[in-house]
């Protein structure tokens, strides 16, 4: 009897163990190495792009993390530890393929910084700022109120612009099909089941539509470009909102989910008679047939970078960075040229860096200079070659302003980075 | 006793401990789950086990988690109808039929099957899989019998269908392995016995051989079971994903959930501390329910219904 009496209290013993490491672990959640000794001065270019979505939530945790750069000096002769500051941020998958070029570029001119993003999704990108674990969170929904109230005094910085098409797969129809929101909006609700509807084929004449019934897709995991798209279904459809409403996930009344814009893309390609939602860039990647909206000032306009440019340019009244963006968005935007459903995808940090878990001066310049360089030219022509349109002027400008406003312990931090 | 530190009281204790361990991380699972799960269970109360609109819009919160116990149960119900089957077929092939030199790179080969990663089965599904079974089988099906509720609704390949014949394929080596080892064990005597009183070989093997380790070839079944039950990634590409009312899996063209997708697919993205966090964890809790049930089931029919007479393989 004794025997399992002490079983038992090693195993209660062990427990105890590692309950205490794991509350001494979860200080920082930045899991990449301490650098090794190397004679090496070049950096690895961290993993890019072309990553399925399909296995975002699992493998690419796992790949973020293990892609390290070796990224310091050390002379042969002694065995001083580097000087490599590690800022960690979490969030969007939208603004993954972007922001990892960036830092992989941005570590090569840069190499005593080492920039480590998980795509985890918006939501979780936020919970791990309000959690004070990470440096930076990426996401496509801007601070909603109860957020704010966790994060009190973050700032919101957008980071890049993004666009949310409508894909269809419709054999034998070459041109683009004209569509209206609420045509859209109808159709995800499951009002307009055929796609030779009266309501389409009002709007597309030129076209003979077939008698088969459409078979809608969206996304089943929790999204950001979810949140743009139903956004831009509630603002042009009453029913879709008292019905739906806008969130990064929601009760869809029709359709198939799949896992991911690949998903989606994949799914809507494979597929004859469906439609679905995919990001501007993997639309353009893929060669995917989208539809032309009709826009705020009735011009249909193709999803393409100079018209979703467009529906930024004449963008104002924009809050300061400290401001709420809660209401915040790019969607129906006025302007013959402007593609209605845009977004921006917002990098939200603290304003005085001392909060987060683990920071200090050298790594708070280092994220401050890192986001300067982001906003900046260099970087945002860099997002232009991947199919993200390049912030406006009028928007850097408040970025910079912004940038310039985190401090670190109430001191202001100096900013070196060029553009 | 005394607490000498002899190699067999080392091992007691080291027995102990590892005993101890697994339930004190069952316990701790189950507490865990319950703690997460309480403010969806208070909100909704029965309407969570039993309801079926599932909305995580905030400020619009309604969960009803009845769709997914059923996507759950339809598609495992499949995997078992279409796996089993050919997994005793393998089974019976490889122990009674084959010529010894077969035998070794037909188990192998099965193995093999196992050893493919679930989310390889997913995309291999959703890319090419899901074509054969909509072309060979769901469009027959459709158009011949298209009239019984079952059969109803347009096919597209993405429904529980062919998420259950996925998860068929995938529980295949774990229920043949198992029922092999059993079918091998049941004593040449037994078979002798049958063949002497004139037996053919189908008599032998369903008569004596089957019934002889049946209680085996059942715990090779529950095993494909929990497998089944627990798969995510395959069955969350193939499956349709759909939401709410439109998740309850009516016909076996109609797209739907299993509880285990719909946590792969949402818990990620939740906001930790909203109502939607803890619906996620309260559906694994009932996931762990039924993963339980499942178990005692097994247990009562083995013990009780299936009497194992003595000497029969457990």
């Amino acid at each position: 009897m004794s025997g399992a009496v002490t079983g038992i209290v090693v195993v209660v013993l062990i427990i105890v163990a590692a309950l205490a490491g794991y509350f001494a672990a979860s200080s920082t959640i930045s899991a990449s190495t301490t650098t090794s000794t190397s004679l090496v001065t070049t950096t690895l270019p961290a993993v890019t792009s072309t990553q399925t979505e399909v296995i975002n939530g699992t493998v690419t945790k796992t790949l973020t993390s293990t892609t390290t750069s070796v990224s310091t000096t050390i002379s042969t002769t002694t065995s001083t530890p580097s000087v490599t500051e590690i800022l960690t941020g979490a969030g969007s998958t939208f603004i993954y393929p972007v922001l990892s070029a960036m830092i992989a570029q941005y570590q090569q001119g840069t190499p005593s910084v080492q920039i480590n993003y998980q795509s985890i999704g918006s939501g979780g990108g936020i919970s791990a700022l309000e959690g004070k674990t990470v440096d930076f969170a990426a996401s496509d929904a801007p601070l909603q109120a109860a957020d704010i109230a966790k994060a009190p005094s973050a700032l919101t910085i957008p980071a890049t612009i993004g666009a949310v098409t409508v894909a269809y797969n419709l054999p034998g129809i070459k041109s683009n099909l004209h569509l209206t929101g609420s045509v859209v909006a109808d159709i995800f609700l499951g009002k307009v089941t055929m796609w030779n509807d009266p309501e389409i084929t009002a709007l597309n004449s030129n076209v003979t539509l077939p008698a088969k019934s459409i078979l809608v897709v969206h996304r089943s995991d929790s999204s950001g470009t979810t949140f743009t798209f139903t956004g831009y279904l509630s603002i042009v459809s009453p029913a879709w909102n008292s019905t739906v409403g806008q969130a990064k996930s929601v009760a869809w009344p029709v359709g198939l989910g799949s896992n991911g814009n690949a998903g989606v893309a994949g799914v809507v390609q494979g597929t004859s008679y469906t439609i679905g939602y995919v990001e501007l860039a993997y639309a353009l990647q893929n060669s995917m047939t989208v539809a032309a909206i009709q826009n705020a000032a009735g011009t249909w306009k193709l999803p393409t970078l100079s018209s979703t440019a467009a529906a930024v340019q004449g963008v104002s009244g924009l809050p300061a960075g400290n401001g709420v963006w809660s209401s915040i968005n790019l969607l129906n935007e006025p302007g013959t040229n402007s593609y209605p459903i845009v977004t921006f995808s917002y990098i939200i940090v603290y304003q005085d860096l001392s909060v987060v878990n683990g920071q200090s001066l050298a790594k708070a310049t280092a994220l401050v200079n890192f986001l300067w360089w982001e906003v900046g030219n260099t970087a945002q022509t860099l997002a232009g070659s991947l199919s993200y349109v390049p912030l406006p002027a009028n928007v850097v400008a408040l970025d910079e302003a912004t940038i310039k406003t985190i401090t670190f312990n109430g001191q202001a931090i100096s900013i070196t980075a060029t553009q | 006793m005394n607490l000498r530190l002899t190699a067999d009281n080392l091992f007691k204790v080291i027995t102990g401990v590892v005993a101890a361990a697994a339930l004190f991380i069952l316990l701790l699972t189950g507490t865990t789950l319950l703690n997460g799960a309480l403010p969806v269970i208070e909100k909704f109360g029965l309407y969570f086990f039993f309801g079926t609109k599932w909305n995580p819009v905030p400020g619009r919160y309604i969960f009803g988690a009845l769709p997914y116990l059923e996507g759950t149960l339809v598609t495992s119900a499949i995997a078992l109808v279409v796996g089993v089957p050919v997994s005793l077929g393998i089974a019976i092939f490889v122990v009674e039929m084959a010529p010894r030199s077969v035998r070794v790179p037909v188990s192998y080969m099965v193995e093999l099957l196992a050893a493919v990663p679930s989310v390889i089965y997913g995309l291999w599904g959703l890319f090419v899989f899901r074509f054969w079974v909509v072309d060979y089988i769901e469009n027959p099906l459709h158009n011949y019998l298209g009239w019984i509720p079952v059969f109803s609704g347009t096919p597209f390949g993405l429904d529980v269908l062919t998420a259950g014949l996925i998860l068929s394929i995938m529980i295949i080596p774990t229920v043949s392995s198992i029922s092999r080892e059993v079918i091998s064990a049941v004593p040449n005597s037994v078979r002798e016995g049958a063949y002497s009183i004139g037996a053919t070989k189908w008599e032998v093997i369903r008569n004596w051989v089957i019934t002889y380790g049946r209680s085996g070839i059942f715990g090779a079944i529950i095993l494909g079971l929990g497998r089944a039950v627990g798969e995510t990634m395959a069955v969350t590409m193939v499956i349709g994903n759909t939401v709410g009312p439109a998740a309850i899996p009516s016909s076996l063209f109609k797209g739907s959930q299993t509880m285990a997708s719909l946590i792969a697919n949402g818990f990620l993205e939740a906001s930790p501390g909203t109502l939607e966090i803890s619906a996620y964890i309260g559906v694994g809790l009932i996931l762990l329910f039924l993963g339980l049930a499942i178990n005692i089931f097994a247990a009562v029919l083995v013990t009780r219904v299936l009497k194992v007479k003595g000497g029969a393989v457990e």
